[in-house]
């Protein structure tokens, strides 16, 4: 067998904080070895340790304790050694948005010491390889998400190391381009026998590597190939759908059927993991329900990560049930917007945009990074005025309308957006307090939010330093502290780990259920199953509208019987560039 | 309005200050350690200017004269020389700021009646310090000069100068520098403060958040003005208190109306700060923004030079600089003991600013968002 | 090319092309002076013109219309009439005046008669230099006054001592020819300093220096290539200040060009060194800016020398000036424009200067590796 490429051995790494109880330990006793030649992906939740463990590998960090060896080389005593041979692309990729593609890409040759001579063949070919070579002369700044992380690619691939270190690359990616991503990273290890170690917190990705590291808190709960995994979960999973229920109440209330680990809207029917393996009964599942159909599926990777992670703790928010008293008035189109347009400068960045919204729906915006899902949401709050079209929410344009109109919507901004240096409580208490509730009202709100949202633990801690998953509650229960008749959502499960993300759609639905209006943006493509409707938007247009199951129904192909979401949402992207080739051939 | 909205956003504003080891810090020590500092180094008076004497004079009266520029706190007579060649090696190399030399015929002179002449070769390298010494010391020769006449019967001129100084009877140029400290100090702090609160809401996207609640610009702003005014309130008394009691400034007027004073300068940077903010996307944008304002507010503000000596265009300049006005008021009450009618002219001009940089930035909370 | 050298030269075009990029790079380094150089040149001015001065006559006869006169003819009065004292006072109390000149009714009487004629000189004593100066030139005033009166009659004043002042390397003691010359140190501490600090900040907070980190780039040469461009920068907005100190301020350069440069480019490095110091211990563009400002731009305003006379500082203030920087070059700069290569001033004040530098390199090489923690 091969020298293993990277070797960790008893690898323990703790990060100091003043007080030395608060010590955190982010790597507990890791050991592994990855053999050459092939794709290992590094999978984990959110601060699972991955980055950390990235860190370590090309000596940007010392650990506590135990050894690592890069391709045979100590990566503490030898740290400049494998800096030299390895190849690393940070999660925020250092480019400098400030230099244009080709000074990128000079400056990364220089510091590789790539000879000169080289120069010429081996951009050439990576710019072939990422599509970029027609924007060579663009700042960096300007590209889009996916392009910016194809550039960081080709940089950290100038020297074709040995190694390749990639810190969650798909990160804000949209389908095409993390298609085309995997396509090069594979390319590499073909073609140059090159080594990678990728980590990623989309499960799907996991299936497409060689080998599976999964990491979760610092410990590493196991290694093997992604099969290796998804046998274990074998016989557990079914497909379950009925007559009788919207899929959403069937997923409701089959997160609460016994032996259920996990039930997740997928297509027509619910997905389950069961606890044990063993078809079960309808009886046990939905009671009291008819025409219930119950098939066994092929298990998945994502399956055996939910299953490993909700039998090691158990406690998850239970989700699902939302005390809410909302005073739905029937108009029915809530939301309308008729040909929206926002110019900023040149750059059109909204172009004529229609759709409605009626009352209780969950609707969807679909799209990459920069389609302007951003933009017409920040329009429709009244953040941003329009620059031509048509819309209102509950019969108003919130731009103009006076302050009291905005009493009727919530909204939870793309990044965390509450004061990190005020406490849990202080922050509610301030949401609270800024929609006019006041003395009981605001006590009882606010026991509300915290008993609701499993918040009571961290009344006094600053919001700042609350996990990215507890961030993302709290601020969901800002937005729902006035009962808010409309909720806007932009990104809300951006970079949240799959658990959270479960956690966070049964709230949604429940909210739905009780009657609020959701409009919500995403770039999970399979999120979309949640919607009741949608919109996919390319490039400032809508692309598409309809139910989940139109869109899918139209991407339904020979070889593709039963297509995702990515899958129609790649097939409508590529038929815009056919159209777009075809006028330009006309 | 609605004053709950108002009180809940100034309480936040308070807890996201002080909430905060560091920026507690941040905003408490350096002003402190500064007016200490700064207070005491930064003086125009002289003392123990280092003086070499080349005396060529063997009479008595050289040395009389030399003895009373030894005996003054000013000057202190660090080399006797004997040769031209050592005045330039001491002036030249900055040893010495002044050679003093009495001629041959000083004494001789002086008892014939006829006028004797004392040399002074000055380093003019930096000329207000140069101005400064030749001043000193040409009250101790005019001194001199009165003493010598009546002891020997002469007449004196017939004109006697009598001069006196007010407000700052000893002429110490702390009393003049020190309040000069206290404004600026107060315009630093004021302005970080505020010149921030927008910016980092906006760079956190917190500012969203707010804009989508019920709250109105108006709200908004009267909630992010308050707490740099509170703070700016205390962190004024506390510097005024060290003002009186270590550097022993005198406090002559009125102080309502120093507290009146305090107020509007505050009002008006807080505008000039929330108008920097609300404009800047980021926070270093911010912070440049507050520098450029800083620095040219403090040096047309009559800090430390005076505005009369400047052009008359820069002149106007400084009618939009509100430490001009609050300088005025602070010397004014300290000093020259004023009340409110001798200060009137200065208190409207920072209302002015303070409303019309306040409705500009509630303008902009809304109108820049991108 | 060495490979080496074709990494640092990597860096330092990478360097270029971003300072060039970016407005705000360019506005602290050309924008800053420029404006700085304006206000300091033409508004700051410790010379007093035109003073505000309220002339009281009790009794308005020849002798004291022609006392009263001379100050009317004085280039540094601006004087105004008032009939009685107590309207002067209230004058000088809403700041309409400066001064007053007292002028009672006895006055003629007992200056004829040969006895001592009282003049009452009042100064509003809060600008307390003001002050001095203004005292300083009514005693000028009053003496020439005095010349003046004994020629007419015939005879000569005879003062016991007379004053008879040189004034070396600034005759007209005009104090913009030693401002200008301070506030290049001031303008260079900015540009090393407060820029470099920034920068460097930048590149950690937005992720870059990972990146840098993880190539065959030594962390030496990461810091030399980040030196040479704002070395650069810095050094184009000095000749930018000097041009503008020796064609509009005509301030005079009396050192030779080339000492001047090498003195300049010695405080350079010390303050990019200071401001690599920041950023590598603060990795935070705010705090940085905060550090820098209060560590660098404000001392080397206050306790350079700039403004203010280091030797009338209490003792412990002016140990504390011996770790500022700016208080080396500030004396070096006011010589070699004013007075010339004064070798013992330069030398000293250069040694000094290359001790900093070399106690900051070593903290800089010391505090920067190429690990995260």
């Amino acid at each position: 067998m091969d020298n293993p490429v990277l070797a960790f051995h008893r690898v323990r790494q703790v990060f100091n904080s003043d007080d030395e109880d608060d010590d955190v330990c982010v790597l507990d006793d890791v050991s592994f070895d990855i053999i050459p030649g092939q794709v290992t992906g590094l999978i984990g939740p959110d601060g699972a340790g991955k980055t950390t463990l990235m860190r370590l590998a090309c000596g940007l960090l010392r650990p506590e304790s135990g050894a690592i060896r890069v391709l045979g080389l100590d990566a503490v005593a030898e740290s400049q050694a494998v800096q030299s041979v390895v190849g690393y692309m940070p999660q925020r990729f250092g480019l400098y948005e400030d230099l244009s593609v080709q000074e990128n890409l000079d400056l990364y040759a220089e510091l590789q010491n790539l000879p000169q001579k080289k120069r010429a063949a081996r951009y050439t070919e990576l710019m072939h390889m990422t599509g970029l070579a027609p924007f060579t002369a663009r700042l960096a700044g300007q590209l889009s998400g996916g392009m910016k992380q194809k550039l960081g690619l080709a940089c950290a691939l100038l020297r074709a190391p040995r190694l390749l270190l990639l810190d969650e690359p798909t990160v804000g990616v949209d389908p095409v381009s993390r298609r085309e991503l995997w396509a090069i990273v594979y390319r590499q290890v073909k073609e140059q026998g090159m080594s990678v170690l990728l980590s990623t917190a989309y499960l799907d990705e996991a299936e497409r590597c060689h080998e599976v590291l999964l990491l979760h808190r610092g410990k590493l709960l196991g290694q093997g190939s992604p099969t290796d995994f998804s046998s274990k979960v074998q016989g557990r999973i079914f497909q379950v759908s009925a007559a009788g229920a919207s899929r959403r109440q069937l997923q409701a209330r089959l997160g609460q059927a016994p032996g259920v680990l996990d039930a997740l809207v997928e297509g027509e029917t619910v997905r389950l993991v069961m606890a044990q393996a063993g078809q079960p009964t309808v009886e046990n599942l939905l009671p009291g329900l008819d025409e219930v159909f119950i098939q066994p599926a092929a298990p998945r990777f994502e399956d055996a990560f939910i299953a490993l992670l909700k039998t090691r703790h158990e406690d998850t928010a239970s989700p699902g049930k939302m005390d809410l008293h909302i005073d739905a008035r029937d108009d029915d189109e809530v939301i309308q917007v008729h040909k929206l347009l926002r110019r900023f400068g040149d750059f059109i960045a909204v172009n004529n945009v229609s759709f409605q919204v009626r009352r209780g729906e969950i609707f969807g915006l679909l799209g990459a990074n920069g389609a302007g899902k951003t933009t017409t949401f920040r329009m429709l709050c009244g953040l941003l005025p329009a620059s031509g079209g048509e819309l209102s929410v509950a019969g108003l344009d919130l731009h103009t309308a006076r302050a009291e109109a905005r009493r009727h919507i919530g909204y939870m901004a793309q990044k965390f957006s509450l004061y990190g240096d005020l406490s849990v409580t202080q922050n509610l208490r301030f949401f609270a307090s800024a929609y006019g509730l006041r003395n009981h009202r605001q006590d009882e709100r606010v026991a509300w939010a915290i008993d609701t949202f499993e918040l009571a633990d961290y009344g006094e801690t600053n919001a700042r330093d609350l996990s990215l998953g507890f961030k993302q509650r709290l601020s969901f229960a800002a937005a729902l502290m006035h009962e808010p008749d409309i909720l806007f959502l932009d990104e809300p499960t951006s970079g949240v780990d799959p658990l959270a993300r479960r956690e966070f759609w049964a709230r949604t639905n429940a909210l739905a259920e009780a009657g609020v209006t959701v409009l919500v943006t995403t770039h999970f493509m399979e999120e979309a199953n949640y919607c009741d409707r949608l919109v996919i938007m390319a490039e400032g247009t809508v692309l598409a509208e309809g139910t989940p199951g139109e869109m899918k129904a139209r991407a339904r192909t020979v070889d593709n019987s039963d297509p995702t979401m990515e899958d129609a949402f790649i097939q409508l992207i590529e038929q815009r560039e056919q159209d777009k080739n075809m006028e330009a051939v006309a | 309005m609605n004053f709950l909205h108002i009180f809940a956003l100034a309480r936040k504003e308070f807890l996201a200050l002080m909430r905060d080891k560091r920026s507690r810090i941040i905003i408490i020590v350096p002003p402190i350690v500064q007016l200490f500092i700064f207070g005491f180094a930064a003086t125009y008076d002289l003392n123990d200017v280092p003086v070499a004497v080349y005396n060529e004079d063997s009479g008595g009266a050289s040395r009389e004269l030399l003895a009373r520029i030894e005996g003054s706190p000013h000057f202190s007579i660090l080399h006797k020389i004997s040769s031209d060649a050592e005045i330039s090696t001491l002036i030249d190399t900055r040893k010495v700021l002044l050679v003093i030399r009495p001629g041959q015929r000083f004494s001789a002179d002086l008892q014939r009646g006829s006028p004797a002449s004392l040399q002074l070769i000055i380093d003019g390298r930096n000329s207000n310090t140069a101005m400064i010494a030749l001043n000193y010391l040409r009250n101790v020769v005019l001194d001199f000069n009165g003493e010598w006449q009546r002891e020997h019967g002469q007449t004196g001129p017939p004109v006697k100068l009598e001069m006196r100084a007010w407000y700052n009877e000893n002429l110490q140029s702390q009393w003049f520098v020190v309040p000069g400290i206290v404004g600026s100090l107060m315009l630093v702090v004021t302005l970080l403060v505020t010149a921030l609160s927008v910016a980092r809401e906006r760079e956190q996207g917190t500012f969203d958040q707010l804009l989508v609640t019920p709250l109105r610009p108006v709200e908004i702003l009267v909630g992010k003005a308050a707490p740099g005014i509170v703070i700016g309130l205390l962190e004024a008394t506390l510097i005024i208190v060290l003002m009186v009691w270590f550097f022993d400034i005198p406090l002559r007027g009125s102080i309502p109306a120093l507290y009146l004073g305090i107020l509007l300068f505050l009002v008006a940077t807080v505008g000039v700060g929330l108008m920097i903010s609300s404009i800047c996307v980021t926070q270093q944008q911010a912070i440049l923004g507050a520098f450029l304002f800083i620095v040219p507010a403090v040096i047309l503000s009559g800090f430390t030079t005076p505005i009369a000596n400047m052009p008359e265009f820069v002149q106007w300049l400084t009618y939009l600089d509100p430490l001009r006005y609050f300088l005025v008021i602070v010397r004014g009450v300290t000093l020259e003991g004023d009340g409110f009618v001798l200060l009137l002219h200065q208190f409207w001009p920072m209302a002015i600013i303070g409303a019309v940089t306040l409705v500009l930035a509630g303008w902009l909370f809304r109108h820049r968002m991108y | 090319m060495n490979v080496r050298l074709r990494r640092l030269w990597g860096m330092i075009r990478k360097e270029s092309l971003q300072i060039l990029r970016d407005p705000s790079s360019i506005s602290i380094a050309f924008v800053m002076p420029v404006m700085l150089l304006l206000l300091f040149g033409y508004g700051v001015s410790l010379d007093a013109k035109n003073i505000p001065l309220g002339i009281v006559i009790e009794q308005p006869d020849t002798a004291a219309q022609s006392l009263a006169g001379a100050f009317d003819r004085s280039e540094f009065f601006l004087p105004q009439r008032f009939a009685a004292i107590q309207e002067a006072r209230q004058a000088l109390a809403e700041r309409r005046i400066d001064g007053i000149l007292w002028l009672r009714n006895d006055f003629s009487g007992r200056l004829l008669s040969g006895g001592e004629a009282p003049m009452g000189v009042f100064v509003n004593g809060v600008d307390s230099n003001q002050a001095n100066i203004t005292k300083g030139y009514i005693q000028g005033t009053w003496l020439a006054w005095l010349q003046h009166f004994a020629a007419a009659r015939g005879q000569t004043l005879d003062l016991p001592v007379s004053m008879e002042q040189r004034v070396w390397f600034n005759p007209a003691l005009s104090s913009h020819l030693f401002l200008v010359p301070g506030l290049i140190a001031i303008i260079m501490t900015m540009i090393g300093s407060l820029l470099t600090a920034m920068v460097v900040a930048r590149e950690w907070e937005r992720g870059t220096m990972e990146a840098l980190m993880v190539t065959p780039l030594h962390m030496g040469e990461m810091l030399i290539g980040k030196l040479i461009p704002y070395f650069v920068l810095g050094m184009g907005g000095m000749l930018l200040s000097v041009a503008m100190a020796l064609f509009l301020f005509d301030v005079p350069l009396r050192g030779p060009v080339w000492l001047l440069m090498l003195c300049s480019a010695l405080f350079m490095l010390v303050s990019l060194a200071i401001g690599l110091l920041i950023s590598i211990v603060t990795r935070n563009q705010f705090l940085a800016g905060q550090v820098a400002l209060v560590v660098s731009f404000l001392p080397s305003f206050l306790l350079s020398g700039f403004l203010f006379d280091i030797h009338s500082m209490p003792a412990w203030v002016q140990a504390v000036t011996y770790l500022v920087p700016a208080r080396y070059f500030v004396a070096i700069l006011q010589t070699l424009f004013l007075a010339g290569p004064v070798w013992p001033v330069v030398l000293l004040n250069a040694g000094a200067m290359l001790l900093m530098l070399l106690i900051f390199a070593v903290l800089v090489v010391k505090k920067s590796y190429k690990r995260l923690d």
